[in-house]
């Protein structure tokens, strides 16, 4: 009967790779002391797709649609980063209507983003209506994706100089007119679950990261925000033409799930103001004009004009089989994507295909400290965690 | 910050490090500082701890290869300093039994990324408690970031209906993987081109 404590092993359980709470094809092994979480060993890769190999390989303008599959919820700020990567190299300056076109399709991008986490966040701790009502939103979002790209997800809008068109008014009205009715559904969701007793008592004080920590297990976005940094790069080291933009960053205390899931619905009210301004300046006289740098030894020239220009026809031909020779160099240009800061790293060495490029995705930052986090919490928490990190595995794995 | 404060810093931190900082650049207003591999820590440690730098969020690994280099691998880190609202960025060079101590005591978020690292391009961290694959399949072989490594690979997987379970066959290809040389011959490509014999030796 004494050698009976000997014999008492702690119990290890596979968590995914295939099951909803898990955001994808994430694998946990869990080791279990009752139910409480001794030691957490997640197993990523099962999505790798070699993307930076793949980006080797391929010219600056094939490159753009790998961004897309990254993380596939908020497809157009990864390919934001990559075109203000090259774009640096190249040294050349957006057109203004260029950059209110980006700034309000990753806007648009970080409401997909953030209405995709707080609802299945909700769902992962047992409420089912959210995400009913925040998918309505995010289809009516995939649509202005699509009337603008041609496609609902995966876009590839952007290019290196700009966008590849030019928005028709109409839509350009009709993200105005979806501005407002989106605030009450902001609101409805705040209702349902902000004071939620069920939805507080699985949050709050689960998953606490304190500022230390948040930074040195290298956080970032609403990560450090929810940990109380000030500290969003759209204002700090303002890209495109966030400088100009009215906008407020919110921060939590605790750094609990809590005040992330806080921060999120406020985030996703800042980005409507956003919206609505770059839509004022959009129809502003100063906003009309090109959406991509003229020179066509970068963009294309317009379909017209190359029916009628010889030059033009040369142009084509030579960016869409060649593409562009970006100069020699190395640089690193990071976005404040939804989940945090998304970074490329790129280096050129002078021919029409990057030398290296890498991809600095948030959630791989934030999924490694998963052991740190969930070490002492109860198994049912460890889907909570999981949720409030905003895990989307395409970035993850690469 | 502009050029001139980051030239500053720079030099601040070469200074401030003899030895293990071996040098610095800036371009495209991105601070650039060479470090002697093995020294990476020491230097690292003085950025987190320096008043004057406080670079105290870790922001990635990376590697880089570069066949044709004697020791062929750079090993990339970045760093972020929400005080000065400044990047860092420290060069190591290595290869493939080089030695890089690992910065998991110094900043914990190293983990994956020196993992990853290891991973794709072999470099090798020491001090590093669980050095294994992270992205790649397990039982993989071969570092596929590395330059001389194919694209296509080397193993294919497919689901074999008589065996019941996935196989693992060399990569068979229909059609040749097709690498275009865009390399304009008047833009200094350095292969001959055909009837360059004929010229001769030049001159």
């Amino acid at each position: 009967m004494n050698e009976q404590p000997e014999q008492l092993r702690n119990f290890t359980i596979n968590f995914g790779p295939q099951h909803p709470a898990a955001h994808g094809v994430l694998r946990l092994v869990l080791e279990l002391d009752g139910e409480v979480v001794a030691r957490v060993d997640p197993h990523i890769g099962l999505l790798h797709r070699g993307t930076e190999k793949l980006i080797e390989q391929k010219t600056y303008l094939q490159a753009i649609p790998y961004f897309d599959r990254l993380d596939y919820v908020a497809p157009m700020n990864q390919e934001h980063a990559f075109c203000l990567a090259a774009e640096k190299l190249l040294g050349i300056e957006v057109p203004r209507r260029g950059q209110l076109i980006r700034v309000l399709y990753c806007e648009i991008g970080r409401i997909l983003s953030h209405l995709l986490n707080v609802t299945t966040q909700a769902m992962d701790v047992g409420a089912l209506t959210p995400p009913l009502w925040g998918f309505e939103e995010r289809e009516k979002l995939m649509v202005f994706y699509e009337r603008a790209s041609g496609s609902r997800m995966h876009a590839a809008f952007f290019r290196v100089g700009g966008v590849h068109q030019d928005l028709p008014q109409k839509l350009v009205d009709d993200i105005e007119a979806w501005c407002d009715p989106f605030l009450k559904v902001v609101e409805d969701l705040d209702r349902l679950l902000t004071a939620n007793r069920i939805f507080k008592q699985r949050n709050v004080d689960i998953g606490v990261v304190p500022l230390k920590e948040a930074w040195e297990w290298g956080f970032s976005g609403v990560m450090v925000r929810g940990s109380g940094a000030a500290w969003d790069l759209r204002k700090s080291q303002p890209y495109e033409c966030y400088a100009e933009m009215d906008f407020d960053i919110p921060i939590g205390k605790n750094g609990d799930c809590y005040d992330r899931y806080l921060i999120r619905m406020e985030e996703m009210r800042q980005s409507v103001r956003i919206m609505r301004q770059c839509i004022q300046k959009l129809n502003a006289p100063d906003g009309k004009g090109p959406v991509v740098v003229e020179d066509n030894k970068v963009a294309p020239p317009r379909r017209g004009e190359m029916k009628r220009s010889m030059e033009a026809l040369i142009h084509h031909f030579k960016l869409y089989t060649e593409g562009v020779h970006v100069p020699a160099g190395e640089v690193y240009t990071a976005v404040e994507a939804p989940k945090g800061e998304f970074g490329v790293y790129l280096i050129s060495d002078g021919t029409n295909k990057p030398y290296k490029c890498k991809i600095r995705a948030p959630g791989f930052a934030h999924l490694q400290a998963m052991d740190h986090i969930c070490r002492g919490h109860l198994l049912a928490d460890v889907s909570a965690i999981l949720g409030s990190l905003d895990i989307v595995f395409g970035e993850v794995d690469r | 910050m502009d050029d001139a404060k980051l030239d500053a810093l720079g030099q601040t931190i070469v200074s401030a490090l003899p030895g293990a900082a071996i040098g610095h650049s800036v371009a495209f207003n991105q601070l650039t500082v060479d470090v002697e591999a093995s020294k990476i820590v020491e230097v690292v440690k003085y950025l987190r701890d320096d008043p004057n730098c406080r670079f105290i969020n870790f922001t990635d690994i990376t590697a880089a290869d570069y066949p044709a280099r004697e020791k062929r691998f750079d090993v990339i880190y970045h760093f972020l300093s929400p005080t000065l609202n400044a990047r860092i960025r420290l060069k190591a060079q290595a290869d493939e039994t080089t030695q890089v101590p690992s910065l998991i005591e110094v900043f914990p978020g190293a983990d994956w990324f020196e993992r990853e690292a290891y991973d794709l391009y072999g470099v090798f961290f020491v001090g590093h408690p669980d050095m294994r694959r992270l992205l790649t399949d397990y039982g993989f072989e071969g570092h596929p970031l590395r330059k001389d490594f194919p694209t296509t690979g080397f193993l294919e997987v497919r689901y074999d209906d008589q065996e019941k379970r996935v196989v693992y066959e060399p990569v068979r290809l229909n059609q040749e993987f097709r690498k275009f040389d865009f390399l304009s011959p008047w833009e200094g490509a350095d292969y001959p081109l055909p009837g360059d014999e004929k010229a001769g030796p030049k001159a």
